[in-house]
């Protein structure tokens, strides 16, 4: 019997895949495993594979096509087999303007760990669509729908709301009448529902600044990436909802910089950023109050360090997780950061690479920054912003000196982390940098 | 206007409605020379005779049934049953009898009778005599199903129900009979099937009725210090319900709780969250919340009672939760 693949949910937040690639054509055979074509999702390009065997009997959607999740993609069956009502009862059109994901739950740990996580969907396997969660292997195996089954779009309560905003019928009502888009809103409604105080607001300020408003003569719209779109929203989320409070120092950079060159001499690559991951590892460990999520069910205690690195890509930005850094040692660190970021340029991280953790380092010092404030990532509770590391006049002993310093400021999650913890934590970093043998390479 | 109790607004009504309409009798187990069990018929024997207010022995069937009869023929029956927990075993008689009978007759016979009496919870009398059964009398079409709450709901509410053409339940509270409010003395009629807006409020509408429109209210005046304005909307009659007052109500609120003494399923309740959905889904900024008793029978425990049906304190939590708040 004629099956139809559908586009898998390869990350916590995609809504919508494109077909890089195919790679097999219509009439070859298939087996289960076979990796038929590669998808570029909001954060990477993964590998669909096929768990059936047979024909591929028909690519529904062709190379640099973009459809929703659990969408059929293609159909694989017996040669000569009449697949119509499979076409026929599957929606094939890309899903109209893709909604971001309003509400996307900060992954749980488990997840970000790779674990099974339960889905509360009561849909029977025969009509689920999609993996519940990002699964291993991350190549998510495609589920089949049966021919006699006809296919309909996932409402298995997973993907579903990843794709629609959540809003109360009376805030649809008035974004209708007022002639606003929803799309984009995080409302403070329960699970982020858009409710009547949230249009209300929005309609003072004058409606949603961008969505309606067309470019000015010489001006260029582009398009959001899927990628640019969930960093808007999972920004918006974080600076909304996460009471954000702000730690900075300065730290004396100088023998940690004099050992980074003693190091690089010896033809190691250490960088400034993989001692100050190491130090937040480290830290995380003597301050474990600080090593803390904020959940609506209660306060998740972290036992290992994870610790996140912002990378910046040519069109976004991510934050792959250092796993477990305390037991690593720098070299190891640095060696795992190099992977990950080549990883995340090349857009091949797996989800569980870059969900969960326990707080992140963005790191703006090559720029030449001086110093700056960062916005949290959920579900981690704090991040630290670290500028560059500069000659400066510092008070040494009663004399002024010109010393390596460099400005540190850490944002911390109010619900989470209180003032003097945030503070607790941002010293005990600040120590392991001044006295940087203690960071163990 | 003079301050009365309920039971003394219920005996107005039939005093009244007896002089106006010498058809009317009353029937009942102790409704004459003891005056009444909760005191409802007081003086009413000995002002209209043994003919007007008949003492029945304990037979619920045989008397309620004797009623419907008596109306079949022209007579305009008040059936008094001691608490509607007993009227059960004439549920057949009310039912299958007084609520068909003008439709199976082709409009030839008509039944106007009143059947009244106390419902809801009692105090420690346990869970035979402690049941909120307004639903049970709803389901039948063909029934007309009065609940009221004040003093002066009792006596226009009564009045209206002697005047009915058709069969009418008519559902006290042993709880309400001493409770005191403002009633017009003489002529009070107020239609059956017909809510009344008892607080006027733009943050929530809170719908209830019978005793649950007192915790509507104490919760109401209790957020008003926290600037939460309630409407409470007592619906007076569950059938027919006054679906519009109640719509009109969401639609300035949006948002609503319904509050209900009985159990929550297939409650009264339940048709009035399903119409304000259907209704008024537009309208709403919040999934409605229905608060009911517990899904138990009632235990004699005194405190376990007390926890029984929606406090004050419930009410005000269930229309923080409507308003995403506390």
């Amino acid at each position: 019997m004629a099956v139809s693949i559908a586009m898998p949910l390869l990350s916590p937040t995609m809504t919508e895949g494109t077909i890089a690639r195919w790679n097999k054509k219509e009439g070859d055979a298939v087996k289960s495993g076979d990796a038929l074509a590669e998808v570029e999702t909001d954060k990477a390009t993964l590998d669909v594979e096929a768990y059936d065997e047979g024909t591929l009997l028909k690519i529904v959607v062709p190379a640099g096509g973009k459809v929703a999740v659990g969408a059929p993609i293609a159909i694989v069956g017996k040669p000569g087999e009449d697949f119509a009502a499979l076409l026929t009862a599957a929606p094939t059109a890309p899903a109209p303007a893709p909604a971001p994901a309003p509400a996307a739950p900060a992954p749980a740990p488990a997840a970000a760990r790779g674990q099974t996580v339960q889905t509360p969907a009561a849909a029977s396997p025969a009509t689920r669509q999609v993996p519940p969660q990002p699964v291993k292997p991350l190549t998510a195996p495609t589920r089949m729908i049966q021919a006699a089954a006809p296919a309909r779009p996932a409402t298995n309560g997973f993907s579903e709301p990843a794709a629609r905003v959540r809003s109360s019928p009376l805030a649809r009502r008035m974004a209708r009448d007022s002639g606003l888009e929803l799309r984009g809103i995080s409302g403070s409604g329960p699970g982020g529902r858009v409710v009547k105080r949230d249009v209300e607001e929005l309609l003072a300020r004058g409606g949603p600044a961008a969505p309606g408003v067309a470019p000015a003569m010489g001006d260029e719209l582009i398009p959001l990436s899927n990628m640019r779109r969930v960093i808007a929203q999972r920004l918006v989320e974080a600076k909304r909802n996460v009471p954000h409070f702000y730690l900075t120092v300065e730290i004396d950079m100088e023998r940690a910089m004099a050992l980074r060159t003693e190091l690089k001499e010896g033809g190691s690559g250490i960088t400034v950023n993989d001692l100050i991951v190491r130090a937040c590892a480290l830290a995380l460990v003597r301050v474990p109050q600080a090593n803390r999520s904020f959940t609506e069910d209660g306060m998740l205690q972290h036992h290992a360090s994870d610790v996140g690195v912002a990378v910046a890509l040519e069109d976004g930005l991510i934050t792959p997780v250092v796993r477990s850094a305390e037991q690593k040692t720098v070299s190891q660190i640095s060696a795992e950061v190099k992977t990950l970021a080549e990883r995340a340029r090349n857009r091949k991280l797996l989800p569980e690479e870059y969900t969960g953790g326990s707080m992140a380092v963005s790191n703006l010092g090559m720029y030449g920054v001086d110093e700056f404030i960062a916005v949290i990532n959920p579900p981690q509770s704090c991040i630290l912003a670290v500028g560059a590391v500069a000659e400066r006049p510092a008070a040494v002993a009663g004399k002024l000196e010109v010393r390596k310093r460099m400005s540190a400021t850490l944002s911390c999650d109010h619900r989470a982390i209180d003032g003097a913890t945030g503070a607790k934590l941002l010293a005990e970093i600040k120590a392991l940098l001044e006295k940087p043998l203690a960071l163990g390479f | 206007m003079p301050v009365i109790q309920y039971r003394e607004a219920l005996n107005q009504a039939l005093r009244e409605e007896m002089s106006r309409d010498p058809n009317i009798f009353i029937m009942g187990e102790e409704v004459g020379a003891y005056d009444g069990a909760f005191k409802v018929t007081q003086g009413l024997m000995k002002e209209f005779g043994k003919e007007r207010v008949v003492d029945s022995p304990i037979s619920e069937l045989g008397f309620v049934g004797l009623g419907i009869g008596a109306s079949m023929v022209g007579l305009r029956p008040v059936i008094e049953v001691m608490t509607w927990n007993f009227a059960i075993l004439a549920m057949d008689q009310i039912v299958n009898n007084a609520a068909k009978v003008r439709y199976m007759s082709g409009g030839q016979l008509h039944c106007p009778i009143v059947f009244r009496g106390p419902t809801g919870a009692g105090t420690q009398l346990s869970s035979q005599h402690s049941q909120m059964l307004e639903a049970q009398y709803a389901y039948f079409p063909g029934l007309k199903v009065v609940t009221p709450g004040t003093p002066r709901d009792a006596k226009g509410l009564l009045k209206a129900a002697l005047r009915e053409q058709d069969p009418v339940v008519f559902m006290e509270s042993e709880l309400l009979y001493s409770v005191k409010g403002e009633v017009e003395t003489g002529e009070l009629v107020i239609p059956i099937g017909q809510a009344e807006v008892k607080r006027p409020g733009e943050h929530v509408t809170v719908v209830c009725w019978h005793r649950m429109i007192y915790p509507a209210l104490e919760a109401a005046t209790k957020l008003a210090q926290e600037g939460i304005e309630v409407e409470v909307v007592d619906m007076r009659t569950v059938r027919p319900l006054d679906l519009p007052t109640v719509l009109a109500s969401v639609r300035k609120t949006n948002r609503c709780v319904v509050v209900e003494e009985a159990w929550p399923i297939a409650s009264v309740g339940s048709s009035i969250v399903d119409a304000v959905q259907r209704e008024a889904f537009d309208d709403l900024d919040a999934p409605v919340i229905r608060l009911n008793a517990k899904d138990v029978p009632m235990p004699y425990n005194k405190k376990l009672e007390g926890m029984y049906a929606p406090t004050a304190d419930d009410v005000a939590a269930a229309v923080k939760k409507v308003l995403y708040i506390g």
